[in-house]
């Protein structure tokens, strides 16, 4: 029981993540009916800023605000300089464009700070809190649930309530007439990308120190994982990527913790297919159509 | 019902989009056309084999491979329209194959050349029957959310390498046993220079199996499915079936490729078969130009070639051990990645369709200058 309480307590600060990742995945294919295939290069690379920030001045919380502006210029940029100018008429293309923005950004990190993992910081401890004998929460965990809380909060007040949120949702549901009611639709794009980019920085922020830390390819797996997610709550709904997020994350540490490490990687590939086969459209999609 | 097959235009009943309509009278059979090429192809690789050193040798038969690999890619992406970005996975497959069968082989005492045919046919085999599966998945997924699941195969794939390591001992690898040269070639015959006899013939029989389909009415089929699906269904092709079957044959090449590619490395690791292999391979016949074969052969030549070029250039410049090592993984990708986009936004028919542009400005000069 101890073993499923703290099983269960990780995949939920897991699963908080991927729901992040998750939901700036979602943002971008809303926005821009793009799936940004390039999140998790990009993440890093703003990750890497942080750390050479953080290891320059030595403070991890000027190296996180550092990561997140990081990410959402390097967001801003991709779309300015490269997606925008991709033929958008088969989704093959910038797909395929995404992922020459991976091997770019892999390969300079590597070359920068080179292919070997590197330590990365905590701002809280990672050991346990016990309440009744019972392992349950570290600080660090406490922390991610509330850094995730708030961006989530936001971006959901953000959307629902606000003058730009309504513009960014007009923007992406009706270009042209929006185009014509005065809504500066380029730059609403713009922006969908920086904010999808910066919330991947914070997503990858609080992963890599729980797994084998910075590394240029540090966030593959974590994209997969969030992918499903996405996936599995329907790529067009945010609140589906929460949910999609800490059902993944629940699942990977249940199977990590009962039946092995080794097979979280296999455990995300049948997920992924058992959702698209049964449910193509996720959990959260309740008309299914297809473009013809 | 004739009728309204008769009022169609002939290209359209054709299938293909922006296909020259091919004169079969004048141009004689495929089969024949191509069986020439392919000796022609051949026979020019055997002398090449003799004129070169070893090591380029060696080079030339890794092209056949990434070629194998490439072709099948070629078939699936520019042909089908079905984006995989699992085909590094898929020759990994292969590659383990090929290695357990060689070591099985071994254990018990068989000997022969004719035994690596047999793997690889094996490999073909094996990676038929992952291809199956992940294309029945593949043909009821569409854009990103197929390019998830092959960007899933690829990651986890060789993550299985490490779980099951009793089999495939980790990110050790196994090693893959080939005999040396047949004795009648003589004993100073070169190792290099067989492996590129071996992949070339492998390798160029593969492509005439592919050249063949691409013409016959499979090949249409494959377009017309890519081209509009509504449209094809309309026309009676069986939309799904289609599709697993280009993912297949697609399959079937990566395999032999993979098999081929652990020939020559006389080893099989999973480093060797990552992420970016694939993106590698999707890169190369991008790059190349999808939808055509020569295509194919640009990006496998592409593979080969930047890496060797990026080495001669970071020795060039005189760099500290540690710089020059990480330049020289990394300079490799990046230049990829850099061209992938370029390519993209500014030439989408990559190499190949370059060059055909070149030539038919050429050859629309030429009698101009005559009269």
């Amino acid at each position: 029981m101890d073993r499923f309480v703290f099983l269960t307590v990780d995949g939920l600060s897991r699963g908080a993540v991927y729901a992040a990742f998750a939901l700036a995945l979602v943002l971008i294919w809303r926005a821009a009916r793009v799936v940004n295939f390039a999140q998790g290069a990009m993440a890093v690379a703003a990750a890497y800023v942080a750390y050479s920030v953080s290891a320059a001045t030595g403070s991890y919380w000027l190296g996180f605000v550092v990561a997140i502006v990081a990410g959402l210029l390097l967001g801003a940029l991709v779309d300015r300089v490269v997606m925008r100018h991709v033929d958008h008429a088969s989704p093959l293309n910038p797909v395929i464009v995404a992922l020459g923005l991976v091997l770019v950004f892999q390969a300079v990190l590597g070359m920068v700070y080179g292919n070997e993992f590197r330590p990365a910081d905590v701002p809280f401890s990672r050991s346990a809190l016990t309440v009744g004998g019972v392992a349950v929460l570290s600080p660090y965990d406490l922390f991610v649930f509330a850094a995730i809380g708030v961006v989530v909060s936001a971006l959901a007040w953000m959307f629902a309530r606000t003058g730009v949120g309504l513009r960014m949702r007009a923007a992406a549901f009706a270009p042209e007439v929006s185009r014509l009611l005065g809504v500066n639709v380029g730059g609403m794009l713009t922006l969908g990308w920086a904010l999808a980019s910066g919330v991947g920085a914070l997503a990858a922020m609080l992963v890599i120190p729980t797994e084998l830390g910075l590394h240029p390819h540090a966030m593959d797996l974590v994209f997969v994982s969030a992918f499903t997610a996405a996936v599995v709550g329907g790529l067009d709904s945010p609140p589906g990527a929460v949910v999609g997020g800490l059902v993944v994350g629940l699942l990977l540490s249940y199977v990590s913790g009962y039946a092995g490490s080794d097979l979280t990687p296999l455990a995300v590939l049948v997920l992924l297919l058992a959702v698209l086969l049964v449910r193509p459209g996720g959990l959260f999609a309740p008309v299914a159509a297809r473009r013809v | 019902m004739s009728a309204t097959r008769a009022a169609l235009p002939p290209r359209q009943r054709e299938g293909g989009a922006g296909e020259r309509p091919v004169d079969r009278g004048r141009r004689g059979s495929t089969l024949l056309r191509h069986l020439a090429v392919l000796l022609a192809v051949g026979l020019v690789l055997v002398a090449v084999s003799y004129a070169v050193e070893p090591f380029r040798n060696f080079q030339l038969a890794t092209v056949a491979a990434y070629l194998c690999a490439t072709a099948g890619l070629t078939v699936l992406t520019g042909l089908n329209g079905q984006l995989s970005l699992g085909h590094g996975a898929l020759m990994a497959t292969g590659a383990y194959t090929v290695a357990l069968c060689q070591n099985a082989f071994l254990d018990r005492g068989l000997t022969g050349g004719w035994l690596l045919a047999l793997s690889l046919v094996a490999a073909v085999l094996g990676t038929v029957a992952v291809g199956a599966v992940v294309g029945v998945a593949a043909a009821r997924l569409r854009g990103p959310y197929l390019a998830g699941v092959t960007l899933a195969v690829a990651v986890v794939v060789p993550a299985l390498a490490v779980t099951f390591d009793g089999v495939f001992n980790g990110e050790q690898g196994l090693s893959v046993p080939v005999e040396p040269p047949p004795l009648a070639l003589g004993a100073y015959f070169p190792y290099e220079r067989w492996q590129l006899w071996l992949s070339g013939a492998a390798t160029l029989l593969a492509l005439l199996l592919v050249a063949n389909l691409i013409r016959s009415r499979y090949g249409r089929t494959f377009r017309a499915v890519r081209d509009d699906e509504v449209a094809a269904r309309l026309a009676g092709i069986h939309v799904a079936r289609t599709q697993v079957l280009a993912f297949v044959v697609s399959a079937a090449t990566a395999g032999l490729g993979g098999g081929l590619l652990a020939m020559l490395a006389q080893s099989v690791s999973p480093g060797a078969f990552s992420l970016t292999l694939s993106l590698f391979l999707l890169m190369a016949v991008v790059i190349g130009g999808l939808g055509r074969l020569a295509g194919a052969l640009w990006g496998a030549v592409l593979l080969v070639a930047l890496p060797d070029l990026t080495h001669s250039v970071t020795e060039l410049l005189t760099l500290s051990p540690a710089v020059a090592q990480r330049l020289e993984g990394n300079l490799p990708l990046a230049i990829f990645g850099v061209t992938l986009i370029v390519v993209m936004i500014a030439a989408p028919g990559g190499v190949q369709g370059l060059l055909s542009r070149l030539g038919r400005a050429l050859l629309a000069r030429w009698p101009a200058r005559r009269s």
